[in-house]
């Protein structure tokens, strides 16, 4: 194990982060709140402690997949423990791990607070909370590929580890230029988003902290009615920009270089699109005796689907109080998740296609055992080392939501509670039901609880294995009996 | 650039990796997904899982907005064909590698009809480079340059030679003037020496020299000039067959040691003048049987990297004879350089260096472009020859005024038959051909000669 590379990255990571922690101390001073000292001293002790850690660049650059899920992994608990000391410092939320939770639910794009009111929170830390959705959205180490002058093939390791989906790839040759790529469409819908927002009527900070959390799919609201009070302009407009952050966004590459055909054949956009479609009509109609005309209904159920299947959280509505129906299908849409390749958590559309595609094939091998056939994706054959990465995933899915379940049942919630608290932190969604509902809060959970949910989270974002790789002792065996030498 | 490269097995690999780190976007298509993975994690590279003959795969790597596609699978044909389609986007250059010796007769055929750039054949120009070695075997490396007349030699200074203990301008002013030394390795660590840089025994020295006054050098410092009188060949492959050829058209006898008895057949069908010898070269008694401590060369060109160094460390100990390794595959290079082998060769690197000549050249279509380009000291050091046009900057300024880059050497000029070998006075002409020494990388132009 090479670890004066991971630190190298670490470093790198926090010396991003210090930069980017400057923005809410910024509009912090802007606002005259006396909280953005503590952001300043913050940024400036993470810049430098980032700084020492890269000021000496060892010679031994050699790193392989180990390497990259380690450093991605670490790089992850080290920027959520950097981050949520300006929240600790600034009295905001004095606990260490209430303000732990929240960071890692911040660049996780969870969304699942630990506050009852967040409206008592300072401006630079609600814009902080919303900017970690936006940073952890689409990644600091792709951010960081963009950046570094990376050696050769084997930063590949570091984008695989960090970007969701089954089959990692490539947009075009340089790894450089696609990771810019994926950061210029991500930067052009966030803008696009704020301008569109602000032409509605709503205030620019509104504006800027809602549309960082949808972009991010994150779902930290800054009013504790969550998205309630905005008109239904402003939320149709952020439940269409929920939907299209949840898009691969190979897809939008592809449409910018005018291979539209191509785009089109996407069949996880297909089934993704479908789904939405599904789902909001059912719920429309269930719903309907809740609301007082059929617009009502439709924006409400248009808004919860759009929110949950790409694992955003914002809510206008408290859907514990749904009908099953309805409330059941958002419980499936939190385990399908949006498209691989977008900012989005859950399992993943691709995922659920490439699963469900083998469990047909198992069926048509019953039918005809001879027959040789081959499962495809977009009308490609699926490599057998997909699926066997596929099958793998879902099983240490579920292992990781039993173990869950396990240890935060100590807290004695209800069942519903706690199965829909660890789907909301795996799935990186935010709300479950009742006690975790949208207008609830995760704060009556024990310390320890919180504690599991910050791993699930981090386990979700990164796709389970990186932070599954830093629990399993093979890899450390050999870099730590060298330290005994 | 935007590179295509069809075929991702060890030659493909090298391509690849040569072409990334000078900055090209490079895209590779293989159909094996473990060769395809493995280049794209040590490489970056896009990899596309496909077959380089079929039309999806080939408009997915984009090759209607392709600059070069390089087609180096297994087979001649497939590469051959894969560059025709290729072809339908006339901005696409092609190259393709093309090994078997019954296409050489066609290949200028071959290259009108389909259109290519390029054919490489690999085993035929490594099998030069052997067979020139032969010719002067007191040379571990013969680069060419200004076609033929100028050579770039390294060899190792033996001990006890006049040569050590001299600064190169001693070399200069009492023993030849018309040569110039343009680097120098010693223990691993490379060196462009200026003019009080010392020689020493054990030193690889790289000279540029013409060719008729190489001869002439060694003489004047005791070493032997002579060509070897016959080669023992290892293996019967077809690079055996293209040495083989070299070596018998310039009289010098061949003796080939193979161990499949239907390419016995074959070779001794296509080479009367060759003695082909049926049996298995790691069997020590058939070497000593037949005479590998007398030879004048023994060359391993089995298809083992492996078996071709132990078989020439066997002979080296044997015999004092010039050893000639082929290395195909493996990549330890720090080690065999300090096993002590005489000249090693590698067919695939040679390709490499074709491959980005012509891609540096094809990026510098206006300017004064690169000819020809070596890589020497593993690596670490290109000579690169360079056509001079009018409006190149340096026409015309007398070396000494030149503000040169470090590590930097102008070697040797060809103007029409005459060769030069610069001073600080000589002045370099439009039409010149200039071949420069360098640690620099990427130059494409002879302006990036210049500070």
């Amino acid at each position: 194990m090479n670890l004066s590379i991971i630190c190298y990255f670490i470093g790198y990571v926090l010396r991003i982060e210090g930069v980017l922690m400057l923005l809410p101390a910024i509009v912090g001073a802007a606002y005259g709140e006396k909280q953005c000292y503590a952001f300043f001293a913050v940024a400036a002790l993470t810049f430098l402690i980032g700084f020492a850690l890269t000021f000496k660049r060892d010679k031994n650059q050699a790193f392989y997949a180990k390497e990259g899920f380690v450093a991605v992994a670490l790089s992850w608990i080290a920027l959520s423990l950097f981050g949520c000391l300006p929240f600790i410092f600034s009295g905001d939320i004095p606990r260490f791990a209430d303000a732990f939770f929240e960071t890692v639910s911040g660049f996780t794009t969870t969304g699942s607070s630990i506050l009852s009111d967040v409206e008592a929170l300072s401006q630079c830390s609600l814009l902080w909370r919303s900017f970690s959705h936006w940073i952890g959205g689409m990644g600091v180490l792709v951010f960081l590929l963009m950046i570094l002058p990376t050696a050769g093939g084997s930063a590949m390791h570091l984008l695989k580890a960090e970007s969701p989906g089954p089959q990692v790839g490539k947009t075009v040759p340089k790894l450089r230029e696609s990771a810019r790529i994926l950061y210029i469409i991500y930067t052009v819908m966030t803008v696009v988003e704020i301008v569109i927002l602000l032409c509605g009527g709503m205030p620019l900070f509104d504006a800027v902290t809602l549309s960082f959390g949808t972009a991010g799919t994150g779902g930290f609201a800054i009013k504790s009615t969550g998205l309630a009070e905005y008109s239904a302009f402003s939320q149709y407009v952020i439940a269409a920009f929920m939907i299209l952050f949840g898009v691969n966004f190979n897809v939008y590459y592809l449409i910018l270089i005018r291979k539209v055909k191509q785009a089109a054949k996407s069949e996880e956009v297909w089934w993704y699109f479908s789904a939405i479609a599904l789902a909001v009509l059912t719920i429309t109609l269930n719903t309907r005796q809740l609301f007082v005309n059929m617009e009502e209904s439709f924006r409400s159920a248009l808004f919860h689907v759009g929110s949950i299947i790409t694992t955003t959280g914002y809510a206008t509505y408290d859907f514990n109080n749904f009908p099953q129906l309805s409330k059941t299908i958002l419980l499936g849409l939190m385990f399908m998740g949006a498209c691989a390749g977008s900012t989005g958590g859950g399992i993943k559309v691709s995922r659920i296609i490439i699963l469900l595609k083998s469990a047909r094939d198992e069926l048509a091998r019953i039918v005809h055992p001879r027959a040789v056939r081959r499962v495809r994706l977009d009308g490609k054959p699926i490599e057998a080392e997909t699926f066997r990465s596929v099958h793998a995933y879902m099983m240490a899915y579920i292992a990781l939501f039993v173990v869950s379940m396990l240890l935060i049942s100590v807290d004695d919630f209800d069942m519903t509670t706690n199965f829909s608290a660890v789907t909301a932190a795996i799935n990186n969604i935010g709300p479950g039901f009742n006690v975790v509902g949208p207008m609830g809060s995760f704060g009556g959970f024990s310390d320890v609880s919180k504690y599991v949910f910050c791993f699930d989270m981090l386990a979700g974002r990164l796709e389970l294995f990186p932070m599954l790789v830093l629990i399993n002792p093979g890899t450390w065996r050999r870099a730590l009996r060298r330290g005994r030498k | 650039m935007k590179i295509i490269i069809v075929g991702g097995g060890k030659t493909g690999a090298t391509i690849a990796a040569t072409l990334c780190d000078e900055g090209h976007d490079v895209t590779v298509i293989e159909p094996n997904p473990v060769h395809l993975h493995q280049i794209c994690d040590s490489s970056d590279v896009l990899g596309i899982l496909g077959n380089g003959l079929d039309n999806k795969a080939l408009a997915e790597a984009g090759v209607e907005a392709a600059d070069v596609l390089i087609a180096v699978t297994g087979s001649d044909e497939e590469n051959l064909l894969c560059c025709l389609f290729a072809g339908k986007n006339p901005a696409c250059a092609t190259i393709a590698r093309v090994r078997n010796p019954m296409y050489l007769k066609e290949n200028n055929f071959i290259k009108d009809r389909i259109g290519l750039s390029m054919i490489i054949n690999p085993e035929y120009a490594a099998a030069t480079e052997i067979a020139r070695l032969l010719r002067f075997p007191s040379a571990i490396e013969i680069n060419t340059f200004a076609k033929g007349r100028l050579e770039q030699l390294t060899f190792k200074i033996p001990q006890g030679s006049v040569l050590d203990g001299k600064n190169l301008n001693y070399v200069r002013t009492r023993i030849e003037s018309n040569l110039l030394f343009c680097s120098i390795e010693r223990g691993g660590e490379f060196y462009i020496p200026a003019g009080n840089f010392e020689l020493r025994a054990g030193d690889k020295a790289s000279i540029v020299i013409s060719s008729r006054g190489a001869q002439k050098f060694f003489k004047k410092i005791g070493i032997d000039t002579h060509r070897v009188p016959g080669a023992m060949i290892v293996g019967g492959g077809t690079l055996t067959y293209y040495v083989a050829q070299m070596l018998i058209d310039s009289n010098i006898a061949v003796k080939i040691i193979e161990s499949n008895h239907e390419r016995c057949n074959e070779l001794a069908e296509k080479l009367p003048e060759a003695l082909v010898i049926n049996g298995d070269a790691s069997d020590k008694s058939l070497l000593l049987e037949e005479g590998v401590a007398d030879t004048g060369a023994f060359v391993a060109l089995t298809g083992f990297d492996e078996e071709n160094v132990l078989l020439s460390l066997y002979a080296k100990e044997m015999s004092d004879a010039k050893i000639v390794t082929k290395i195909n595959r493996i990549a330890f290079d720090s080690v065999l350089a300090k096993l002590d082998l005489d000249s090693v060769i590698y067919p695939r690197n040679i390709t490499a260096e074709y491959i980005l000549q012509f891609v540096r050249a094809k990026q510098n279509a206006v300017g004064n472009n690169v000819e020809t380009l070596y890589k020497l000291v593993e690596d670490k050091v290109e000579a690169l020859e360079f056509k001079i046009n009018e409006n190149a900057p340096i026409i015309g300024i007398p070396l000494k005024d030149m503000r040169l880059k470090d590590n930097l050497l102008i070697c040797g000029i060809s103007r029409g038959k005459k060769i030069i070998i610069p001073g600080g006075n000589d002045v370099i002409q439009a039409g010149d051909t200039v071949i420069v020494v360098t640690s620099h990388k990427k130059l494409d132009d002879v302006e990036d000669i210049l500070r």
